[in-house]
């Protein structure tokens, strides 16, 4: 359903242009979950602001190929994209505070997208917009349509963007971060609630997080990202369990865990590379605990080395060939 | 709503205070001695402290001060010297004067600089943007009176499109109200236009920049909608915020006005007090100026209350 | 605005960090078009004024009653007025007294604002009458405050330069108390206080560098307000008196002939606008430059 072949996205800034999405290619069918993991910087989020084109006209190049059923998005006219947004795909933001107009009411918000894509009238829309607060459990809803955003908690707001976002039912519900700003106990609540409509609507859902952690509980699939590059591609399990390539070993070994006691938290060493000013060689070579000579030298290829596994790192791909 | 109108009044009583007790001293503590002036070159010491004595100048600054505010409290602004007539009074007169130059020249002001600052705005980096930066520019540049000048030869002298001078109250006639206002209103606005154009532009491209503009993008609403609901209610609340400045601009700014166009509102009492050296009204004129400034600041805030829900509901 | 990332690291002599921070400044503010356009113009008014008597040869006050109302011509460039005197030359000298009002009230606003943030920033029990104060002023308009302390003190130069810089205090004051009440909370000032700095030490050493920049770029607007303010209390008779000429006392003078001596008041009007557009543009360029989130208005 969604094909995403060599998307590449350059921002210009005041000396020229820099590169922040370099060739990244992955696909997703009906129905199934993709996870997107990496620090911030990696390109995660771009990434999904790019399949909606959100990024500012101007300011940004785009260039590859996103298909959603058949036709290539990039190439879509802008009137024809819109109507997509929100209709087919819908797309929740990382920061519920700031993502909601403070200055209209939560139903008007909710209500407006199938006003614009279903072309009810403003009373249809409000009724509307109650069932579906009622279906994201916010509690008494049809008295809360009326409320505006600074009167409800991070939560509560995640969840009127969410209703906001299933509105028309979408076939593609992008989730940038959903859960990273609210508390530990309401994430998982928000998880819940994002598991169970995406059976409800059966919807496909890429869930985009820093937490390898969250995604690989709730993905099927995971793409892990790094300054702007896919470095590994694999099925949720397998990253979780093996993954391949050493910086998702670094995000796994990061994710605090309950049932082993440890008091120093493990972090990456190092940061990730500025995008104008990025190695020559391997992005996560200056990072990374395996580097050779040879890392430093050519950016490294991304490599098959299982079925429905790909990584970005010879060093990794070359082991697992002599093992076999 | 009611409590915040309380809470503001009461906010606003320290500072009406604090305008009368510095409108008393700048006449007061300042070099000079008022009875000396207001006798005149050639009177005599005997009539310098008749003067003095007249205007209760002889007695300590402290309990000048207090039958000042005293005076005030009982709305008592003093007795002016060359009109023989309590200055509230003269000053109330003139008000419709001022008023009307300073309303009309609001009501084209906030109009045309927001339009102006929402174009350039969304058509940033255009010459359309260009042009309403370099009318901001030209604004704070061009003295007001020297344009009022040269447009009163133009348009009166030349083509005679307008009257020179004077202003014919509403109730007389409505047309030539409007006609004896309009050219002196219009050069009057000029100046905030660009001012507002400017902080609206700002606040648009702030409010364009924020998360919510990109939700309502992601939903698929049109560029056009997204500026004209969801961008532009937010640029109008901190718009709100500057326009009482804007309407205090302009009310100082008719001072001069008033002069070029021989109109009889406050400012032009204002300076012909201070020609005639008639204190009691230059205080009680700059006094009354400074709790209609006070008064609008209060008015303000509420309509901002008002429109904004957060305050609205708190 | 130009350029908001700074420029790879080249090669550089060494200097200390300020030194290197003020010459990146300096580089940026020169990139920076409307600063080199204001400065350019501010530069030539001022030389035109420095060097009035080598570019005429009449006086400013010399009267001709020949050429009473000569129209602008090869002998009279800018015209005579009512009195016969050369507009010309009275514009240039008239750029002497102009300028001299507008920057020394700029400046004076700007030590006499510093003084009341700081005490008010630093003295705490102080601030909440001293912000009244200022509160009850910023009710006024500028102009309106200028014209009301103006009307106590008379019409004379200096205290022109008095009136409108009481009338802009209380906006430097805002400005430096709001800085002073950031640098306050700093850490080098805490350990500045631990190790037994005192008070006026740390207001000089650490608080006063610290509000340089938004009080340099609001001095600027300051300026080229105070000189449209000159010409406006001038034309309401409250200005610098005849007949040593101002900018605004030309207008003044000429405005009872502006219908057939329209050349009395165009170009002494000319010269104001023109001064305070460059001023205005030098502050656009400062303001970009030196902190772009600042939002001074003049």
């Amino acid at each position: 359903m969604l094909d995403v072949a060599n998307l590449t996205v350059d921002f210009r800034v005041d000396t020229g242009w820099i590169r922040s999405v370099d060739d990244v290619s992955f696909s997703l069918d009906a129905g199934a979950t993709l996870g997107i993991v990496g620090e911030s910087g990696s390109g995660k989020s771009v990434t999904a602001l790019s399949l909606l084109r959100l990024h500012n006209d101007r300011a940004t190049r785009l260039s590859g190929r996103v298909s959603f059923d058949g036709q290539d998005l990039l190439a879509l006219p802008e009137r024809r994209m819109r109507e997509l947004r929100g209709r087919d795909i819908a797309m929740i933001f990382q920061d519920p505070m700031h993502s909601l107009n403070p200055v209209l009411t939560i139903g008007e918000q909710i209500g407006e997208t199938l006003r614009i894509h279903q072309g009810l009238d403003r009373k249809a829309a409000q009724v509307a917009a109650a069932n579906l607060l009622d279906m994201v459990r916010i509690p008494d809803a049809t008295r809360r349509v009326t409320d505006y955003p600074h009167q409800l908690s991070g939560g509560m707001r995640q969840r009127v963007m969410i209703a906001m976002a299933i509105a028309c039912r979408p076939r593609l519900l992008i989730a940038d971060e959903p859960t990273t700003a609210l508390d530990v106990t309401v994430q998982a609540q928000i998880l819940e609630l994002l598991r169970d409509l995406r059976e409800e609507i059966g919807m496909s859902v890429i869930l985009i997080s820093h937490d390898l952690g969250l995604v690989a509980e709730f993905a099927e699939r995971v793409i892990v990202m790094y300054a702007g590059e896919l470095v590994e591609d694999a099925p949720a399990r397998t990253i979780f369990e093996a993954p391949a390539h050493p910086y998702s070993e670094g995000l796994l070994r990061a994710i605090p865990s309950a049932d082993v006691d440890t008091h120093r938290l493990y972090a990456i060493p190092g940061r990730i590379p500025d995008p104008g000013n990025r190695p020559p060689g391997c992005n996560f070579e200056p990072r990374c605990s395996l580097a050779q000579a040879t890392c430093a030298a050519s950016p490294p290829p991304l490599d098959p080395i299982a079925p429905e596994h790909r990584i970005r790192c010879p060093i990794r791909s070359a082991a697992k060939e002599v093992a076999e | 709503m009611a409590r915040l109108i309380a809470f503001r009044i009461a906010q606003a009583i320290p500072v009406m205070f604090v305008v009368a007790v510095l409108t008393f001293l700048l006449m007061h503590l300042l070099p000079g001695d008022p009875a000396t002036i207001i006798a005149g070159d050639m009177a005599d010491q005997a009539a310098i402290a008749q003067v003095r004595h007249d205007l209760g100048l002889d007695r300590p600054v402290a309990m000048q001060l207090w039958l000042w505010v005293a005076n005030l409290a009982q709305g008592d602004f003093g007795t002016s010297l060359m009109l023989n007539q309590p200055v509230a009074e003269a000053v109330l007169e003139r008000l419709p004067v001022t008023g009307s130059l300073a309303v009309v020249a609001f009501l084209i002001t906030i109009p045309t600089g927001i339009v102006l600052g929402v174009i350039a705005a969304v058509w940033r980096d255009t010459w359309a943007d260009t042009a309403v930066m370099l009318l901001a520019l030209i604004g704070v540049s061009v003295p007001n009176f020297w344009i009022a000048i040269l447009s009163v030869i133009l348009f009166s002298v030349t083509l005679g499109w307008f009257p020179s001078s004077g202003y014919v109250p509403l109730q007389d006639d409505f047309g030539r109200w409007l006609a004896s206002l309009i050219q002196p209103a219009v050069v009057l606005a000029l100046f905030q236009i660009g001012y507002l154009a400017r902080m609206t532009r700002s606040a648009m491209l702030d409010v364009l920049d924020q998360d919510y503009i990109r939700t309502a993008r992601a939903k698929g609403v049109s560029i056009t909608i997204t500026v004209a609901k969801h961008a532009f209610r937010n640029t109008l609340m901190q718009v709100v915020t500057v326009s009482g400045y804007i309407l205090s601009l302009l009310i100082g700014g008719s001072v001069v006005i008033e002069q070029i166009f021989a109109m009889p509102g406050i400012g032009r009492l204002l300076v012909q007090a201070i020609m005639a050296r008639d204190y009691p009204v230059v205080q009680g004129t700059m006094l009354m100026l400074g709790f209609a400034f006070v008064f609008i600041n209060i008015l303000i805030d509420l309509i901002y209350a008002y429109v904004d829900p957060r305050v609205r509901y708190d | 605005m130009t350029d908001r990332l700074a420029s790879p690291a080249e090669p550089q002599p060494v200097l200390s960090p300020g030194a290197t921070r003020r010459r990146i400044l300096m580089r940026r503010l020169w990139r920076h078009r409307s600063f080199r356009i204001g400065g350019g113009i501010v530069l030539a008014i001022a030389l035109l004024a420095l060097a009035a008597p080598l570019l005429t040869s009449t006086e400013p006050t010399q009267m001709n009653l020949r050429a009473r109302f000569a129209p602008p011509s090869a002998e009279y460039l800018f015209g005579a007025d009512n009195f016969g005197r050369d507009i010309f030359t009275r514009v240039l000298y008239g750029a002497r007294i102009s300028l001299w009002i507008g920057c020394a009230s700029a400046l004076l606003a700007a030590a006499g604002g510093a003084m009341v943030g700081m005490v008010s920033a630093w003295f705490r029990p102080l601030d909440g009458v001293i912000m009244r104060i200022m509160d009850a002023l910023l009710a006024f308009p500028a102009i309106l405050l200028a014209i009301g302390i103006n009307a106590a003190l008379g019409p004379q130069v200096t205290s022109v330069i008095i009136a409108l810089a009481f009338a802009y205090i209380p906006r430097m004051a805002r400005i430096v108390r709001a800085a002073a009440l950031v640098v306050r909370e700093l850490d080098y000032v805490d350990a500045a206080r631990v190790s037994g700095a005192g008070g006026a030490r740390i207001i000089f050493r650490h608080i006063l560098p610290n509000c340089m920049a938004p009080l340099l770029v609001s001095v600027t607007f300051v300026f080229a307000y105070a000189i449209l303010a000159e010409a406006a209390l001038s034309f309401l008779g409250i200005g610098p008196p005849p007949p040593d000429p101002s900018w605004g006392n030309i207008i003044a003078e000429g405005r009872d002939y502006s219908v057939q001596a329209w050349w009395i008041m165009l170009f002494p009007g000319l010269a104001i606008s023109f001064s305070a557009l460059g001023i205005n543009l030098l502050g656009d360029g400062l303001r970009d430059v030196l902190d772009p989130r600042l939002k001074v208005e003049a």
